[in-house]
């Protein structure tokens, strides 16, 4: 697939079709990769990379980048297309300055989750087939590479590209996913329950912003948590439930845009688990207003933007916040 | 050298724990490790390192500084400091350890901040040398031996026994605080793991990471290299490298009004961050190149020009683990050493 | 615990408010004594020297102290309103407390480099606030300086802060010269009308002084350039910077460039010391 994709970008930069590329570039270690553009064919050579652990989302970068001079060449996974698609429904990006080109991903893999289990010295990372091959310092390991998947992976959506100009290989389908399971969880907890898992889970939380500053559903030039003005702005917490707020009033802001893309979770230095707040609104927007997935079209309205007659009463949510 | 069974370590934490606060790292149920609170039955982590970093113990992500009650035109100032009490860190790693004395540097240097001082003067760090470094480990680089760690007192581990010596007074009131639980022991086996963590060392993907390229004299040329558009090109801005860095020490002072009065209280900050240096009339660090690069000049070349040649950095590795887009200090460096 | 921490501040007791212009004050700041009075100084300082003000529940701020050291009496901090302290101060009235601590950062060498020197000091604004400590200093101590030049400009002739102080009092001291300018034409003003850069270098002072500068950056940077036009090194010119801070003891990272520290190794630098940072400020 990388020489596929290496050639496509050395062809559209050739062809004049773009002037850039947005995508991954390899480090130092067989994992740690940064999202990286590419200006010229001898830049790919040196650095492009597509692998088991290109998973960071490039779509936010387009925010800017479609806003510059001349076409960016943007290859996306299918959740980055949502992304996408959603940044286009609202203005946020220049679509037509984006020449989207499609690829597929087999999910990809988290290295945390690797040295969780207790494996370090890593100089190699192998998949075969359902095995993990590692190398280290210290000898080689395996593992199922079930075990080293990317939550965001592990509970894919959709394996559909929703908008691109090209495809490389064939588009897939949306998936029915286990991605509400742990949802459903939560809410058949007590509420002191759910209390205490969240108290637990959030007061992890070291206010580094990287949830925030990678969700391509937050694009405000600037963010109330920022602003010296707004009154909340805030960079640590002034009593102990303050950073609850943050990622709940984060949660709120985000609801019925949010495309479940993982990233807020993928980047927390934390492991907290923050999409779960995220998907607990997509769960509740779909059982009162209907299916609905953002960022799978352009052009509808979402559910939250939108009044109709049909809509659920104000009592019915009501109703089921009281226990 | 005295030493103490590994079977009989909690034995050990249960003595100190019973006379002072002890902390140690532990594992979360994700794998992680942290520093918490020892309570009888808790157990050592094998990690390497923890997510945040052993600072927090000297300079917490949050403290209170002053309270303030306000009446009319009147203002009391209430101080609200109190004598720390004592404790212990246990465990805390080579490169850990060497950040406090590069923190020391910061806040112990007058005027003397003393909040900081309080508690270092009533916190014993016990180090504890490492055996398995990690790929992205590079305390090499910086000087610091992590078969021989720095602190109060240092651990080593022979995968049977803990060995333990004191650096200074303070680690050996440590040590006699506990002594009825040691012994004195072999260290034949200890020298064996010892050199065969030497040869890992050897072997780090990063056992050659220079500084020779750094320093005071290279100011201007580092400052002005072309390379920081491309290394800040997709840094989020966010401030995770900086908040479990050991290292990172810059800090604001903000007022919070319970509705009873007001708490004057300092919170880490980050130089990544947009409203760092902003002020009424204006920023002078718009882009996130300019807050990028101040985050590594001031590692790499204000901080060592001030400090000796001493760098603002330890090698830990945290950041090139936990950077979201895994841009990191190493890859800065490889850049600019570059001519 | 009895150690002293230079984060937690003294009380000062505002004892006296001047309008200066529509958005500059100046603030007289007394100590209460042990017996409870309001009198004296919260603590001495040098000219150029700043301290950090702060009404608890709204910010601190770090302002130029422009009283001189030689007023035994009391303090006083000229402040422009443009934020959310500085208008919280702005609407303060006598006899509100307010929190203050200092001296911090360097001064003026008043008593080593500018001794004995001709001086020109060239303002704009509210830039004249932290060169009225020096200029006061200077004519306490009148022996031990040369000639005086003082080039003062602003907006209008509304915006020059001081004004009564400078006419009424430095205009009539022997061996200083007062040259003041507006930026446009006013009616009731008879003197210069032009920016600050143009006007020093239409007056054209002598090689032999010591420049002191301080205003927008905008004129500092087009003075500086005339004075080298007209010959002046960067070693005979100072100027004093401003930076957001917090601890103003060089520890919370904030006021950094370069390896100084403005609120600790600054805020007065002489030209070339400047040249050796980045430029960032």
């Amino acid at each position: 697939m990388q020489e596929a994709m290496i050639s496509k970008a050395k062809q559209l930069l050739a062809d004049g079709t773009v002037n850039r590329v947005i995508g991954w570039k390899k480090g130092e270690f067989a994992y740690d990769i940064t999202p990286a553009i590419f200006e010229s064919a001898e830049e790919i050579d040196a650095d492009f990379v597509y692998d088991d652990f290109t998973a960071a989302n490039v779509s936010k970068y387009l925010v800017k980048e479609s806003k510059k001079e001349g076409k960016i060449l943007a290859f996306l996974k299918p959740c980055d297309t949502y992304s996408l698609n959603q940044l286009t429904k609202e203005h946020r990006v220049n679509r037509e300055n984006i020449y989207v080109v499609g690829i597929p991903s087999d999910g990809k893999l988290d290295i945390e989750k690797i040295k969780s289990k207790g494996v370090t010295g890593i100089t190699g990372v192998e998949r075969d087939g359902d095995t993990l091959k590692i190398t280290t310092l210290y000898g080689e390991e395996t593992m199922p590479v079930a075990d080293a998947m990317s939550n965001k992976c592990l509970s894919c959506k959709s394996k559909k590209h929703v908008t691109y100009d090209e495809l490389i290989g064939e588009d897939g389908d949306v998936i029915d996913s286990d991605r509400f399971d742990m949802v459903e969880k939560l809410e058949n907890m007590t509420s002191q329950e759910r209390y205490d898992f969240w108290r637990g889970e959030l007061s992890k939380c070291i206010r580094c912003n990287a949830c925030r500053n990678v969700c391509p559903a937050c694009t405000c030039e600037t963010c109330v948590f920022d602003n010296p003005n707004s009154g909340v702005q805030n960079k640590a917490a002034a009593d102990s439930f303050e950073e609850n707020m943050f990622h709940i009033i984060r949660a709120f802001h985000v609801a019925g845009r949010c495309t479940d893309c993982g990233e807020c979770s993928r980047v927390c230095p934390q492991n907290i688990p923050l999409h779960l707040l995220n998907r607990k609104f997509i769960k509740d927007i779909n059982s009162l207003y209907g299916e609905y997935q953002a960022g799978a079209d352009t052009t509808s309205k979402a559910p939250l933007n939108e009044y109709t007659t049909d809509d659920c009463e104000a009592s019915i949510v009501h109703e089921r916040g009281v226990e | 050298m005295l030493k103490i069974s590994l079977e009989n370590l909690g034995k050990l934490f249960d003595a100190v724990s019973e006379k002072q606060t002890l902390y140690i790292p532990t594992d979360r149920e994700d794998g992680a490790s942290e520093y918490k609170k020892y309570e009888s039955g808790m157990k050592l982590s094998k990690n390497l390192n923890t997510i945040r970093s052993a600072k927090d113990f000297f300079f917490p992500q949050t403290e209170n500084l002053a309270d303030f009650k306000m009446e009319g035109k009147k203002i009391e100032v209430i101080d609200i400091r109190e004598e720390s009490e004592d404790f212990v860190i246990f465990g805390v790693r080579a490169c850990d350890a060497r950040s406090f004395t590069i923190l020391d540097k910061v806040f112990l240097s007058e005027p003397v901040d003393s909040y900081y001082k309080n508690r270092r003067d009533h916190g014993t760090v016990v180090t504890m040398a490492c055996t398995k470094p990690a790929e992205t480990c590079f305390c090499g680089t910086f000087g610091i031996d992590p078969t021989a760690p720095e602190g109060d007192a240092a651990c080593w581990s022979d995968g049977e026994n803990l060995f333990i010596q004191a650096n200074n007074e303070k680690g050996q009131a440590f040590i006699d605080s506990v002594a009825s639980l040691l012994e004195d022991g072999d260290t034949a086996k200890l020298d064996e793991v010892k050199a065969k963590t030497k040869e890992i060392l050897g072997k780090l993907p990063l056992a050659n990471l220079s500084t020779d390229a750094f320093g005071g004299d290279t100011l201007m040329e580092h400052f002005n290299s072309e390379k920081w558009a491309e290394l800040s090109e997709s840094c989020l801005g966010c401030g995770t490298c900086t908040f479990v860095c050991p290292t990172c020490q810059c800090y604001d002072i903000r007022d919070f009004d319970t509705g009873h009065g007001i708490k004057r209280f300092r919170c880490w900050d980050s130089c990544m961050y947009s409203e760092f240096t902003k002020m009424a009339h204006g920023n002078i660090r718009n882009s996130q190149l300019e807050r990028f690069r101040q985050r590594f000049m001031h590692k790499l070349v204000y901080f060592p020009s001030n400090n000796n040649g001493e760098f603002g950095c330890v090698g830990c590795g945290r950041c090139l683990s936990k950077c979201p887009i895994s841009m990191n200090i190493v890859k800065v460096m490889k850049a600019l050493e570059v001519k | 615990m009895n150690t002293n921490d230079t984060l937690i501040p003294h009380i000062g007791v505002v004892t006296d408010i001047r309008i200066d212009t529509p958005d500059v004050k100046t603030f007289r700041v007394n100590a209460i004594q042990a017996d409870g009075t309001v009198s004296g100084k919260v603590f001495e300082h040098m000219p150029g020297q700043c301290a950090m003000l702060s009404i608890p529940g709204v910010g601190e701020g770090m302002f130029s102290i422009t009283s001189s050291p030689t007023n035994k009496e009391f303090m006083e901090f000229s402040i422009k309103k443009c934020g959310c302290l500085t208008s919280w101060l702005h609407a303060m009235e006598v006899g509100q407390q307010i929190t203050i601590r200092g001296p911090y950062g360097n001064n003026f060498p008043v008593e080593t480099e500018l001794k004995g020197k001709d001086l020109l000091f060239i303002a704009g604004g509210i830039g004249l606030a932290p060169l009225r400590s020096v200029i006061n200093y200077v004519r306490d101590n009148r022996a031990n300086y040369g000639d005086v030049q003082i080039v003062y400009g602003s907006r209008s002739k509304d915006d020059l802060v001081d004004y009564k102080e400078i006419i009424d009092e430095w205009c009539n001291d022997d061996g200083i010269t007062v040259n003041l300018t507006i930026d446009r034409e006013q009616e009731g003003w008879d003197g210069h009308v032009g920016f600050v850069p143009n006007y020093v270098k239409e007056l054209n002072p002598s090689l032999s002084k010591t420049v002191l500068i301080c205003g927008p950056p905008i004129m500092i940077k087009f003075t500086l350039a005339g004075l080298k036009e007209l010959g002046f090194t960067e070693t005979q010119v100072y100027t004093t910077m401003e930076l957001r801070m917090k601890c103003a003891v060089g520890k919370c990272g904030r006021c950094n460039i370069g390896d100084k520290y403005v609120c600790k190794d600054g805020p007065v630098f002489r030209f070339d010391q400047l040249d050796e940072l980045p430029d960032e400020y």
